[in-house]
């Protein structure tokens, strides 16, 4: 499954806006065992990144402790016209993108 | 299920009336016996009745404002049009001919320091020990836009009766190729497998009448209670007629808005023809008129005799409490009412009360002649129940004959659990 975002289409200059993203991901901890006692492989998503017309305005570090296909939300405030784009990096290579628009009145 | 509990009862019975003949002080105390209970649903009603079956001295008022009794379980097929809904529907007679008072009036105030229960007429009622079964009401702040109003026009029908009926006419109003939405919330919330029976359903309903249309769930669970055996019999009689976006795929409802019948979630708006919204749930405002329920909503209780643990001499049970891992069922509700009444039997005798084990039972019906189910056993742990040994479900891999005849023990289960509460 592809990245869920939700970002406003419009907002006005000034405007506070709430963004959302929750992608897919097993976040397995590293710290399990199999029933015949061997250990299940950490592969945890580690970083997300978000940025505004090219400039980060949103960064997190991840961490076994958390839950399955994370969700995150967070604030910016809309400036101008233009391109959210959303990063998020982990265990064994992983890289996945998405991106939104957003018009700024 | 039945049978144990009421054998308990009648020995239960017997010893109460033995040990009264030997101790005066306990003839004074049962002649104060006097218990009002409050809701006559499932939980209620069977508590009633198990008390003044086991001790006919006790002075057992039943307290309903609804002269009929409309049943949650198997209004699902009312709304898919295989039921009248009068066949729901049941009356205090026989309940009133056991020698049980029934008044027919809503409870506006309970005064726990004064052991009185006052009614909308005004009248007051006295009592030793208060049952509680209020069922659940909505928690319309957990989800913003949605209220009575909102209700008319996006029907929960979760609570049997006119909203059961709305739900159906939309169904039976929408053209076909239309999409009929069910929001689910989290939970806890009131009988947990129930909206997914209602998707097969509405599902059976469209495929036979109206083959072009499409179930959506918008669910707030990642996972439910005998999901493979829903989604397994969803492949084989629906195709892909129902679709279910998941918690993790972003199907948590946050809001409603009525005026154009559209469903916020997380990620996006959905505007459905027909919107069946179950809201999140809590306890029947009974509870908290009572000062039972807490900050979840819910009536924490001590699960041996199910006495509140925010109020004296009163007790919860059926869907208000917070039971942990007994669901809240009509099954679980009726199993609680006749433990809760065995250990005010008790308690009224000044014996220590026996720790009860519960049996909850639950059918699905997901289209005519196709059933399946799920039941536990459930034991007191702590500050709630917990599941023990002995439950069982029906087999994911299985021939279309079992699904018939546990869709034909559905029927009797149903016809079995009226008849011990109402008939």
């Amino acid at each position: 499954m592809a990245a869920l975002i939700n970002v406003p289409s419009k907002a006005r200059r000034g405007d506070t806006i709430e963004i959302r993203t929750l992608t897919s991901h097993i976040m397995e901890t590293g710290f399990r065992h199999t029933a015949d006692g061997t250990l299940v492989p950490r592969d945890i998503i580690t970083s997300f990144t978000c940025r505004y017309n090219g400039t980060e305005i949103f960064r997190a570090d991840l961490f076994p402790a958390i839950a399955a296909n994370p969700y995150l939300s967070f604030f910016t405030v809309a400036k101008e016209s233009g391109k959210l784009e959303f990063e998020w990096i982990g265990d064994n290579g992983y890289s996945s993108t998405a991106s939104a628009s957003i018009t700024v009145e | 299920m039945n049978a144990p509990v009421t054998r308990r009862d009648a020995i239960l019975g017997i010893t109460a009336v033995a040990t009264s003949l030997a101790v005066p002080s306990i003839l004074h105390a049962q002649s104060a016996g006097r218990i009002v209970v409050v809701g006559g649903g499932f939980g209620g009603a069977a508590c009633a009745r198990a008390l003044k079956r086991a001790q006919r001295s006790l002075q057992v008022i039943l307290i309903e404002p609804n002269a009929v009794f409309t049943s949650c379980p198997f209004s699902n097929e009312v709304v898919a049009g295989l039921r009248d809904i009068e066949a729901q529907q049941f009356g205090y007679d026989t309940l009133a001919a056991e020698g049980i008072t029934v008044i027919r009036q809503a409870v506006t105030t309970i005064e726990p320091q004064q052991r009185s229960v006052l009614t909308a007429d005004g009248v007051a009622l006295p009592y030793d020990r208060l049952v509680l079964s209020p069922g659940i009401d909505f928690h319309f702040e957990g989800l913003p836009g949605y209220d009575e109003a909102a209700a008319e026009i996006m029907p929960h029908a979760w609570k049997a009766g006119a909203q059961t009926l709305l739900l159906r006419r939309q169904l039976e109003a929408m053209e076909d190729g239309g999409t009929v939405a069910i929001a689910i919330p989290a939970n806890p919330s009131r009988c947990p497998p129930a909206p997914y029976e209602r998707a097969s359903l509405i599902a059976h309903y469209l495929k036979t009448k109206k083959p072009r249309s499409k179930v959506l769930i918008l669910d707030a669970k990642d996972n439910f209670s005998q999901q493979r055996l829903f989604e397994k019999a969803w492949k084989e009689l629906y195709g892909d007629m129902i679709e279910r976006v998941a918690l993790s795929q972003g199907g948590r409802a946050t809001s409603v808005d009525p005026a154009t019948k559209t469903i916020i979630t997380e990620f996006g708006n959905y505007t459905p023809d027909v919107a069946n919204v179950i809201p999140p749930q809590r306890a029947g405002s009974i509870a908290e008129i009572a000062g039972a329920a807490d900050a979840t909503g819910w009536c924490p209780i001590d699960p041996v005799t199910f006495e509140s643990k925010l109020v004296k001499n009163v007790h919860v049970i059926g869907d208000a409490c917070l039971g942990g891992g007994i669901p809240k069922s009509a099954s679980a509700a009726s199993a609680q009412g006749k433990a809760c009444a065995a250990a005010i039997i008790n308690l009224f005798a000044g014996r220590a009360p026996e720790a009860p084990r519960l049996t909850g039972v639950c059918y699905n019906t997901v289209a005519p002649g196709y059933g399946f189910s799920l039941a536990g056993n459930y034991q007191p742990k702590g500050d709630i129940f917990a599941e023990v040994e002995g439950g069982a479900t029906s087999p994911v891999d299985a021939p279309r004959e079992l699904r018939a005849r546990e869709a034909t023990e559905a029927e009797r289960w149903f016809q079995t659990i009226t008849a011990d509460t109402f008939g």
